[in-house]
């Protein structure tokens, strides 16, 4: 396996399909990250385990394959920018940043403590790593397409990606950044919606329907496709195959059929755990499932 | 490609008029292009209102059409200043501070990305356009949002200096311009320093303090009464944040009363700024806010509405004269 350490930039692969030591490298990290996630969670007492455990495969998909980055080096200016609508899965994303050394690991330690930079939902100003800051459900995408005008602006070729939720599809600003995104013919803009199919007060589709998600996107003008979010090699092909079309001229949306609280079975089958908190002998239950799950 | 404007068209008129104020945000901008800045400017469906249909036709590769989507808007300028560059965005100030609130909140302000949000036709510039296109709650709005420096330039060449200023000002900025159509205060290329009132007159009798599109007729109504005998002062307070407490506190040791003139409500902006500091020095002041009085303007044409609400030079003299006579 390899070892966290050894990956000096993503990205730009040869083989559109990764390895089976690249595979099993990047399950390892979605791993760490859903067991980073339920430590930090440990230390703030509540937190949104099951945002994070659906996107634990693309986290590790976008930031160990995809995403062109540089060790230690969170402002390099061309590297790939990535950003979240559902900024309360940062929980997930922190442990990742420190694994890239963008922030101190002993960081996460204080995770939500007075005066540590690292709170429910990611700031760009206090966190190195984080590309843009988020919270407020619905701006990401816009912020996405911003960016990505402006790398085209400036002659650069990084790729922006931007992950948001599928209840997040019920804000009408995102659908301002559909129309935009297309209009504007945005190659270098990948969206990834998490369709974990809940949100806080329930299910998507008992709350306010958003299907069809897919034909909504293609109706827009978005190239589409659907992975499933935790085949984490399906996913690094794909995000691998968008870089390699250089001729692509629209935005592109993933949907990645994810299951909210993936690897911690009472998570995946009870509803009620958008926010949640888990006492030491369940937080030792769902470390056993995590640590024994094999996707 | 779009189709040609007809000739008889307004906005044709709009796109080939000479009026200063008009092409000052776009004269300003163009300039800063030419040299070499990374500036984006975009507006939302309001290119011939604001007068970017003059940058948009120069360098077309530099503007960002968004259409009638004010809080994209918000948040991809803010995307593309996190990436390197100095965006401008502009439309109604009633959209854009109330609207895009939210947006302004969090991705300009408390992400501190140097983002220009450009709120124009404020106040009752809209006239007979009615309350969704005024905007009089904009100053106390974005005054209390962190981060975010507020300006309110009082004519055209005002805001070419205050945007030559702000090009390398690392916070953003909420810049509440009018129509285009502000009577000259000041001549070209007068040096603008942000947070610094621009003081006419020193009195002793009454100061009077205005910002924005009240600077022309408090300065006129100024003149009047120091003709008619009244020691007056004028501050023109063209930063409302951070605002200037060294001349609010210099006026009020010299002045025993304090009018604040604004296209505004009462509550919140350029009146309540002077009064949070006067009142946190304890000043024995006597300060009165003139502005519009916590209510939705009339419908009328502009000028109409400044007579009507005593915002114009004759009905801010006749509410300095009430004042200087004990008469409220």
């Amino acid at each position: 396996m390899t070892q966290p350490g050894r990956i000096e930039t993503t990205g730009g692969r040869n083989s559109l399909r990764p390895s089976d030591e690249e595979i099993a490298f990047l399950k390892d990290r979605a791993k760490f990250c859903r067991l980073e996630t339920i430590r930090l969670i440990e230390i703030a007492k509540v937190g949104h385990y099951t945002s994070v455990f659906s996107a634990a495969e693309l986290f590790s998909a976008l930031y160990y394959d995809a995403m062109d980055l540089k060790r230690g080096e969170p402002k390099w200016e061309d590297r790939d920018r990535f950003m979240m609508g559902k900024g309360h899965a940062a929980v997930g994303l922190f442990p990742i940043l420190a694994d890239l050394d963008f922030i101190e690991r002993d960081v996460l330690d204080g995770y939500t403590r007075l005066g540590n930079p690292l709170g429910d939902h990611p700031d760009m100003t206090k966190v190195p790593g984080i590309d843009f800051s988020s919270g407020s459900i619905g701006h990401a995408l816009s912020a996405g397409c911003g960016m990505a005008l402006a790398g085209r602006m400036l002659g650069k070729e990084f790729y922006t990606y931007v992950m948001i939720g599928d209840g997040e599809l019920q804000e009408g600003q995102v659908w301002e950044a559909a129309l935009f995104g297309a209009h504007n013919g945005l190659a270098t803009l990948i969206g990834i919606i998490d369709r974990n199919g809940y949100q806080l007060d329930g299910s998507v589709d008992d709350i306010i329907g958003v299907e069809p998600i897919v034909e909504k996107w293609q109706a827009f003008g978005w190239e589409t496709h659907v992975v499933d979010g935790h085949d984490v090699a399906a996913v690094a092909t794909l995000f691998r195959t968008l870089k390699a079309d250089r001729a692509r001229t629209r935005p592109v949306m993933i949907v990645a059929e994810t299951v909210k609280g993936k690897g911690v079975s009472y998570m995946e089958t009870e509803p009620g755990w958008h926010l949640g908190y888990l006492d030491p002998s369940d937080a030792a239950r769902a470390i056993a499932e995590i640590e024994a799950m094999e996707i | 490609m779009n189709k040609p404007l007809s000739d008889k068209s307004w906005q044709y008129r709009q796109l080939n008029a000479v009026t200063p104020g008009l092409d000052a945000l776009s004269d300003a901008l163009i300039e800063l292009v030419d040299a070499g800045e990374p500036i984006v400017a975009g507006t939302a469906d309001l290119q011939y209102s604001n007068g970017l249909a003059k940058f948009h036709a120069l360098h077309p590769d530099r503007f960002v059409q968004f259409g009638i989507s004010e809080q994209n808007m918000v948040s991809a300028a803010a995307g593309m200043a996190a990436v390197g560059m100095k965006p401008y965005v502009a439309t109604f100030a009633s959209f854009l501070a109330l609207l895009c609130c939210e947006q302004i909140r969090m991705d300009v302000a408390y992400s501190k990305l140097p983002v220009r949000l450009i709120g124009h036709h404020a106040g009752i510039s809209l006239g007979f356009y009615g309350t969704s296109h005024h905007a009089t709650e904009d100053l106390a709005i974005m005054r209390s949002i962190a981060n975010l420096t507020v300006i309110a330039p009082a004519d055209g060449n005002q805001l070419k200096e205050v945007i030559k200023a702000a090009n390398d000002y690392p916070h953003p900025i909420y810049i509440r311009i009018q129509r285009g159509r502000d009577p000259e205060v000041y001549a070209e290329r007068q040096p603008f320093t942000i947070g610094k009132a621009i003081s006419h007159y020193s009195g002793t009798d009454l100061t009077i303090i205005a910002t924005g599109s009240t600077v022309h007729p408090a300065l006129e109504a100024t003149r009047a009464l120091r003709a008619a005998g009244a020691s007056v002062g004028f501050l023109d307070m063209a930063t409302v944040k951070p605002i200037d407490r060294d001349a609010i506190l210099e006026a009020a040791g010299h002045s025993p009363r304090i009018l604040t003139v604004e296209e505004h409500n009462v509550l919140g902006g350029l009146g309540g700024a002077v009064a949070e500091v006067l009142a946190s020095e304890g000043l024995p002041v006597k300060l009165t806010r003139h502005g519009i009085y916590d209510e939705y303007s009339l419908i009328a044409p502009p000028t109409h509405l400044y007579a009507h609400y005593e915002l114009d030079a004759k009905g801010i003299e006749a509410r300095a004269t009430r004042l200087l006579e004990g008469r409220g």
